[in-house]
């Protein structure tokens, strides 16, 4: 853990994996600004349930783990001590789950493709055939299009979920199937911060997976009051925050949200904007810090679909 | 004004100019194109990066 100190009182932490573009962007800006602020390694950290000690000392920790899992479980027990994070824990449970992702959406009436969740191939190869051809299998749990599987028919459908339930860990097994969207060659990245959508790019490419990881590209998309709206509530419905929300466009019923994204790269969004996202995530990590905005505060149960182990702010030794 | 260090890669042994790198940085061999990770600055040492995991991304 690397310290970097400033005459300012309030002290924020970030919590990361690697050095990506992003996070360079972020430290630089807070450098830039004097922000007070701890570098904290996920791969080197312990954290004692029973006594926090100097995790209480933030007063706010953005979050940018790579890993889902160490980002997930460290921020849930910052957030039983009581030190709010960007996001919340709450919100990656959702947004890190695409089933969780799926039920809030659904939830909250958001429009989003049709989805049928499976738990055996037998199953699963029911659930697709009712779907009708091509469909899109994904894992529960992944990002940067890995593992996505475009079904175009039965012989595909009986290799794949054979494969998954044979070779995958056991999360592998929870079968989730996806309406395919005929997208017009391109998808939208849109911005959410708190009750602003504050940019958007379409993510074009001549692949079915659009994701600039894998190659799509980017160009300014404009946020019209209809893509501002479907962001807005895809970004209440997960709990809101800094989200980076992906809408696809169907022919026959307009926008749908495919998921929201609770670490949000921004190499592409950036460049292709022109706007300064380390700055606005520092600002919004900020107005967390000084108690403008609380992320814990609009947290509900409602959304998850497994428990995790949030434990009550009372019983952690304080 | 960018700050440049010379160093070689662990793997092919490559001579490698880093440009305004910070520690944690993941830069690429444009030798063997392999990912590496500075995991210190001083002394400059560069690991192999580790493997994408599967719950890795954003």
């Amino acid at each position: 853990m690397s310290t970097f100190r400033s005459p300012k009182s309030l002290k924020v932490g970030i919590l990361l994996s690697r050095i990506r573009v992003e996070e360079k962007m972020l430290l630089s800006n807070m450098d830039r600004r004097g922000i007070c602020y701890d570098r904290i390694e996920d791969g080197g950290i312990q954290m004692d349930i029973a006594n926090p000690g100097n995790w209480l000392s933030y007063n706010a920790v953005l979050e940018r783990s790579l890993s889902f899992t160490r980002g997930l479980y460290a921020t849930s027990i910052l957030n039983a001590w009581g030190v709010p994070t960007v996001n919340s824990a709450a919100v990656a449970q959702i947004c890190g789950d695409k089933l969780a992702t799926t039920n809030a959406l659904a939830l909250a009436g958001v429009p989003q493709p049709r989805v049928k969740v499976a738990f055996t191939p037998e199953a699963a190869l029911e659930a697709i055939e009712e779907l009708g051809y091509p469909v899109v299998l994904k894992p529960i749990v992944g990002s940067w299009g890995r593992l996505l599987s475009k079904i175009n028919d039965r012989d595909a459908a009986e290799a794949v979920l054979e494969h998954k339930d044979t070779l995958g860990s056991f999360q592998h097994s929870v079968f989730y199937i996806q309406e395919y969207i005929k997208k017009p060659g391109r998808d939208i990245r849109a911005m959410v911060v708190g009750d602003q959508t504050v940019c958007a790019i379409y993510r074009t490419s001549s692949h079915w997976i659009t994701n600039t990881a894998r190659g799509g590209q980017g160009e300014v998309c404009e946020i019209t009051p209809e893509l501002h709206e479907i962001c807005q509530a895809a970004a209440k419905a997960v709990g809101g925050g800094v989200l980076a929300v992906d809408v696809l466009e169907d022919s026959n019923n307009g926008l749908l949200v495919n998921e929201v994204n609770h670490t949000m790269e921004f190499h592409t969004l950036a460049p292709v904007t022109g706007i300064d996202i380390a700055s606005v995530i520092v600002d919004y990590t900020l107005n967390v810090a000084k108690g403008l905005i609380n992320p814990l505060a609009a947290q509900s149960p409602l959304h998850f679909p497994v428990s995790i182990p949030i434990h009550p702010y009372q019983q952690v030794g304080l | 004004m960018s700050t440049e260090i010379a160093a070689n890669c662990p793997e092919c042994d490559a001579e490698l100019t880093l440009i305004d790198v910070i520690e944690g940085e993941i830069v690429v061999c444009s030798d063997c194109g392999v990912d590496l990770e500075l995991v210190n600055l001083n002394p400059i040492t560069l690991e192999l990066a580790p493997m994408e995991q599967e719950d890795w991304g954003e």
